[in-house]
């Protein structure tokens, strides 16, 4: 059966792509080849006089490409000269299309995204839907890819440079307001007056051809060769530098075919765009990103680590014990998702302001127009505040957030035990108390976990699960099943201190202060930071986080320890800062930086005094090398102590919760990337030069030695042409795409 | 090798450079070249046949100034047709690259008589006319890290902590230099005036100079790159290049960076043989040229580079030069030469420069060459170092020596 159902009504060939075996349609070969196929057909059909496409799916039209595809052949040996000639045959067919002599209108009934938007655009025409699901776009650069089928080709010549820019770049989805606002599309209609509205422009003396193969087609708002259109393009190149630091290659591509291709006849432009498109494919940063940022967190959505044989965990009930801004945060969470939260805490009062906190948030969206005013009720009306212990009797899972403190924690657990059953699920919330220490409280360690939630909840995606010693198969699997209840993604880690996430992201911190002792200049420590893709540098960073909570948690360590506490430079730096000179952080407005009016913020001159410039400042590249390298060591100990055993996991968790650089997919595949054995030599030197912190673990060493890699695909890869000798740098800024065209080994990138 | 010595040297005074009220803006880009191409045979009193190429800087080659301004202006002032055109572009450095070029076919005995300058009428061809890939093509804009150049002299300011004050003060001595030395005629051997197809005169002095320029008046101007530089992102693209700065403090405006005019300069050149026998008196000598490459980001600091290789090259110390002449692009550009070089102040740029005077692109390395030999003969001296900051990192720089 053909994927394009073709039909031909009042004259008009229908063509409705369906493809049975998905939920929703993609661009791929075969869907392709039907829709040249029917096209073909209606072209020579003398009875049709013009086309309309459109999807037999319901709310949608075509999703996009076929992610799956893209990531397999990005996982292999690249043949560039073939890819070439595979993707140039698509960007023949769409051309074909929208020159084929007949009127062909895009009939979009929901989605149209990426390729599907794509083909779209090679129609003369777009209508839209109005409806909630509708979304229209080029969401590819959040893949770290760019549109590959005509996308930076045909919609710049569409709606201008200006708008198209910004909208790749952004991998923005519009709604259909937006759209038609916009120009992406000619007409917004009802549902049901979709296909009318389609045989109405036909029957009205449709036109045949694209405004740009029209006689005297200008760009609307000027070309790249128009002194206002270079202004945009220098300026969009200035802010993507700007912004990316050079790490996204994509960004970089798509300006590139865009404003390489404007100055071309269509058709060659778009193997411009082609070429483009397929170096991301040849580079490391597209396929890292597609493996953590999609497959990664749809595996870890998808719960494929989750123990198989115990049964879906069905939720309707939640307690919430402490409702501070996490627990407030995560019973508004909730209870958008359906669920029932009994909200607990000391007092009538705080245990209201915990309420409040999802009031707030749902009178925004509300004045913004996400929502309706039913709904904000409804949605209110789950969340039940309480001091009573009884009230959360009957709940299938209670998340315990009450402040960081083992005594408070032990006494939430046996008050919560006494009213719940061998079957409700306790989840404490800690960013770092080992887990198996406070379910000694429990009667019932085995259903007992850590469940270490991000703040601001309702905007952090990651929960780092934390199984202790006791936790059970079935409560850990009932733990996936709440988690994806509530929207979030899953990582699951075994119980130590501190676990994966805050363990990792403190040797970030650390290493900032680290530099500052060794007298690197703070504003190269600051700059190189952001360079290094972290989304904030680590003095400003520490400032955030508050130095006063870092003196305290020291303090902490220092008595949990006892002897196994190893001092190190943030230790130092926050004993003096705060301890001695009051610079709470951002808190007071004095930590790394002085903070003055409306949020202007300037280093503080003073630390010099403290730790003197060095005459010898290390190159660039070396402090973002040792800001990223010492978590990728610290993620790697992690591994090698069995604190979280699933690479992939590593690499989700790093990306979701602390923000790690996103270009590099996460520190394992950073680590694979860069090649283990030139890391661990790498690592090697710098051990021998700053300190033993970044000597690698000897499971590095092993897997180096055995040529082996976090990541199955990095083998085969590195099996195939494209492996690197010498050392190579995964993550060059600048220089990456440069490297990747040439056909030279990859060499270091220096930074002058 | 044959010497090449400097046999004259002219120049348009200097117009605003505004098609409104500059007052050469209604003269051609052909007009301004060929007033200092036929002041030399008519200076010199010999046939333009004698002269064996004319090669002409232009940094915006583009519409009048397009189409090879060289050869055309060559013919547009009568020279004989068999003299040839040659137009060349080293951005900022053009009149200058064009002098040591023709200085290195007299050299070599490929030349005997060259005619080298410059000509730019910035408010006829705007800057940016002719376009380019840097700003625009990612392939070149990231690596290299393009920022607009005042960004990169607010960017050496901040490094060398040259402060605003520093600079509107380095700013009003240059206007007072200009004043002073237009009031006492210093100028007025080289000065062509431009006159129209009647005869009359158009302009005979340097438009922009402002007498009583002061810092007070000066510290009005609003800051002219800091919108460029922090809503456009190109100082963050610059702090990628540096990361070792925090931020860049903008501390140039129209008041201390160079002048937008129009104008063009010539110099003839030759060798021994040639000045003998069109009996003209040598005046210099050109002792070496330089040009080379600098980092394209902080783009302004090749003259120190260039200068000192110059040196080398010709086995000088910067003590043995008696005035330095820089082109004024940005006062942060001279005020770090000077440091770089060791040169005290009140030995370069003597007469004040193109902060005063104004800076026509392609004509002006051939301006301050004349300008500073002038100088060097009115107050007896013998070395002059001549040298200009150029767009995307480099640097030119020529030593010539009276004779």
């Amino acid at each position: 059966m053909s994927i394009i159902e073709y039909r031909v009504e009042d004259g008009v060939a229908v063509l409705s792509w369906d493809q049975k075996d998905r939920s929703l349609n993609v661009v791929d070969a075969g869907a392709l080849a039907s829709l040249d196929e029917a096209i073909r057909r209606a072209v020579a059909d003398d009875s049709v006089k013009g086309i309309i496409l459109t999807s037999g799916k319901k709310g949608s039209f075509v999703a996009g490409g076929d992610l799956a595809q893209i990531e397999a052949i990005g996982a292999g040996p690249i043949d560039a000269e073939d890819l070439l000639k595979k993707t140039s045959a698509v960007l023949d067919q769409l051309r074909r299309m929208e020159t084929c002599g007949k009127p062909i209108v895009a009939a979009l009934n929901g989605l149209a995204l990426g390729g599907g938007y794509e083909i779209a655009l090679a129609c003369h025409r777009r209508i839209l839907v109005d409806s909630r699901s509708a979304k229209v776009g080029l969401p590819e650069a959040g893949m770290g890819l760019m549109p590959g089928a005509g996308g930076t080709v045909r919609l710049p010549r569409l709606v201008g440079l200006t708008t198209a820019i910004q909208l790749i770049l952004e991998g923005k989805q519009l709604t259909p307001d937006e759209a038609l606002k916009k120009g992406l599309v000619d007409e917004v209609v009802a549902e049901d007056d979709l296909l009318p509205a389609a045989k109405r422009w036909l029957a009205s003396g449709a036109k045949a051809t694209q405004p740009w193969d029209e006689k005297g087609y200008k760009v609307p708002g000027g070309g790249v060769d128009d002194a206002k259109g270079a202004q945009v393009v220098m300026g969009s190149v200035a802010m993507v530098h700007a912004s990316t630091y050079g790490n996204f290659p994509h960004a970089k591509a798509i300006l590139s075919a865009i404003y390489e291709g404007m100055k071309l006849p269509v058709d060659r432009a778009g193997k411009v765009e082609t070429r483009y498109f397929l170096s991301l494919l040849q580079g490391p940063v597209a396929r890292n990103m597609l493996r953590t940022l999609f497959f990664g967190v749809q595996n870890a959505n998808k719960g494929v680590r989750r123990p198989k044989d115990v049964p879906v965990f069905e939720i309707a009930k939640l307690g919430v014990v402490g409702a501070g801004l996490m627990g407030g945060g995560l019973a508004f969470v909730a209870a958008k998702v359906g669920l029932d939260v009994v909200l607990l805490d000391r007092d009538q009062a705080t245990a209201d302001k915990g309420k409040q906190y999802a009031e707030e948030r749902l009178k925004k969206d509300l004045a913004r127009g996400r929502t309706t005013e039913d709904k904000v009720a409804r949605t209110l009306a789950r969340i039940h505040p309480t001091t009573r212990y009884e009230d959360l009797a009957g709940c299938d899972v209670v998340v315990e957030a009450v402040f960081e403190n083992r005594e408070v924690k032990a006494d939430v657990t046996r008050k919560v035990d006494a009213v719940t059953s061998d079957r409700t699920l306790f989840g404490t919330n800690t960013s770092g108390l080992p887990i198996t220490g406070l379910a000694e409280a429990s009667t019932r360690p085995a259903s007992f976990l850590g469940m270490h939630f991000f703040s601001p909840v309702e905007r952090m995606p990651l929960v780092e699960v934390i199984r202790g010693k006791q936790t059970s198969d079935e409560a850990l699997a009932k733990t996936y099943d709440f988690i994806k209840r509530i929207g979030k993604t899953p990582i699951v880690v075994n119980d130590s201190r501190s676990f994966y996430t805050s363990r990792v992201f403190g040797t970030y911190i650390t290493e900032g202060a680290e530099l500052l002792k060794e007298g690197v200049l703070p504003a190269s420590i600051e700059n190189c930071g952001k360079m290094s893709g972290m989304p904030m540098p680590p003095l400003a960073l520490s400032d955030e986080v508050g130095l006063a909570l870092m003196h305290h948690a020291t303090e902490q360590a220092k008595k949990d320890l006892g002897d196994a506490y190893e001092a190190n430079a943030m230790a130092e730096l926050v004993e003096l800062l705060v301890a001695r000179l009051d610079r709470q952080g951002k808190r007071n407005g004095k930590g790394f930086y002085d903070y003055g009016e409306g949020g202007t913020k300037t280093l503080w001159p003073g630390i010099r005094e403290h730790y003197p410039v060095s005459a010898k400042q290390p190159a660039p590249r070396e402090i973002i090398d040792r800001l990223l390298f010492t978590q990728c060591l610290e993620t790697a100990r992690c591994i090698e102590a069995g604190v979280i055993t699933s690479p992939e996991d590593c690499d989700v968790g790093a990306i979701l919760g602390w923000g790690f650089a996103a270009y590099t997919g996460g520190p394992c595949s950073f680590m694979d990337t860069y090649g283990l054995p030139a890391f661990v030599a790498a690592c090697d030197a710098l051990a021998a030069r700053v300190g033993k912190r970044f000597s690698p673990p000897q499971l590095l060493r092993d897997m180096a030695r055995d040529g082996k890699t976090f990541h199955a695909a990095t083998a085969a890869r590195l099996a195939g042409k494209h492996a690197r000798p010498g050392g190579p740098r995964p993550v060059a800024p600048e220089s990456t795409l440069i490297a990747i065209k040439s056909t030279a080994p990859r060499r270091r990138t220096r930074m002058k | 090798m044959t010497e090449c010595f400097i046999y004259d040297a002219v120049r348009t005074p200097r117009g605003r450079g505004r098609a409104k009220d500059g007052g050469l803006a209604d003269a051609t880009p052909l007009h301004l070249a060929s007033t200092v191409l036929r002041a030399l045979p008519e200076r010199g009193r010999f046939d333009s046949a004698v002269i064996d190429d004319v090669l002409l800087g232009c940094v915006e080659p583009v519409g009048e100034q397009g189409a090879h301004i060289g050869r055309l202006a060559a013919l547009a002032s009568g020279y004989d047709e068999r003299v040839p055109g040659f137009q060349i572009n080293r951005f900022c450095a053009s009149g200058l690259e064009a002098v040591n070029t023709g200085a290195a076919k007299i050299k070599a005995g490929d030349a005997d008589l060259v005619v080298a300058g410059g000509v730019e009428s910035m408010s006829r061809v705007p800057m940016g006319a002719s376009g380019g890939a840097w700003a625009t093509d990612p392939a070149i804009a990231f690596p290299t890290h393009f920022v607009p150049q005042g960004v990169s002299a607010d960017l050496i300011a901040t490094m060398q902590g040259f402060s605003r004050q520093d600079v509107d003060a380095f700013a009003v001595e240059s206007q007072r230099r200009a004043s002073l030395a237009w009031a006492e005629g210093r100028f007025a051997k080289s000065i062509v005036p431009v006159k129209d197809i009647l005869g009359v005169t158009m302009l005979a002095k340097d438009e922009l100079v402002r007498e009583g320029t002061s810092l007070a008046s000066l510290g009005k101007l609003e800051p002219a790159f800091k919108v460029m530089g922090e809503s456009y992102g190109f100082d963050a693209v610059a702090l990628q290049r540096y990361p070792a700065v925090e931020r860049i403090d903008h501390v140039h405006h129209a008041g201390n960076s160079s002048g937008i005019v129009d104008g063009a300069a010539t110099v003839l050149l030759g060798n021994r043989a040639a000045g003998d026998r069109l009996g003209l008196r040598p005046r210099a000598r050109v002792v070496t040229s330089c040009s080379l490459g600098s980092e394209p980001c902080i783009m302004l600091t090749g003259p120190s580079f260039a200068s000192k290789r110059a040196l080398e090259r010709a086995g000088m110390k910067t003590g043995d030069i008696d005035l330095f002449e820089i082109n004024e692009a940005f006062a942060s550009v001279v005020m770090l030469f000077a440091r770089e070089m060791g040169a005290p102040l009140d030995r370069v740029n003597v007469n004040g420069g193109a902060i005063a005077m104004g800076h026509p692109l392609g004509a002006t390395g051939a301006m301050i060459l004349g300008i500073v030999l002038d100088e060097l003969e009115r107050t007896d001296k013998s070395t002059a170092l001549v040298t200009l900051c150029v767009g995307a990192g480099m640097g030119t720089a020529t030593i010539i020596e009276r004779v």
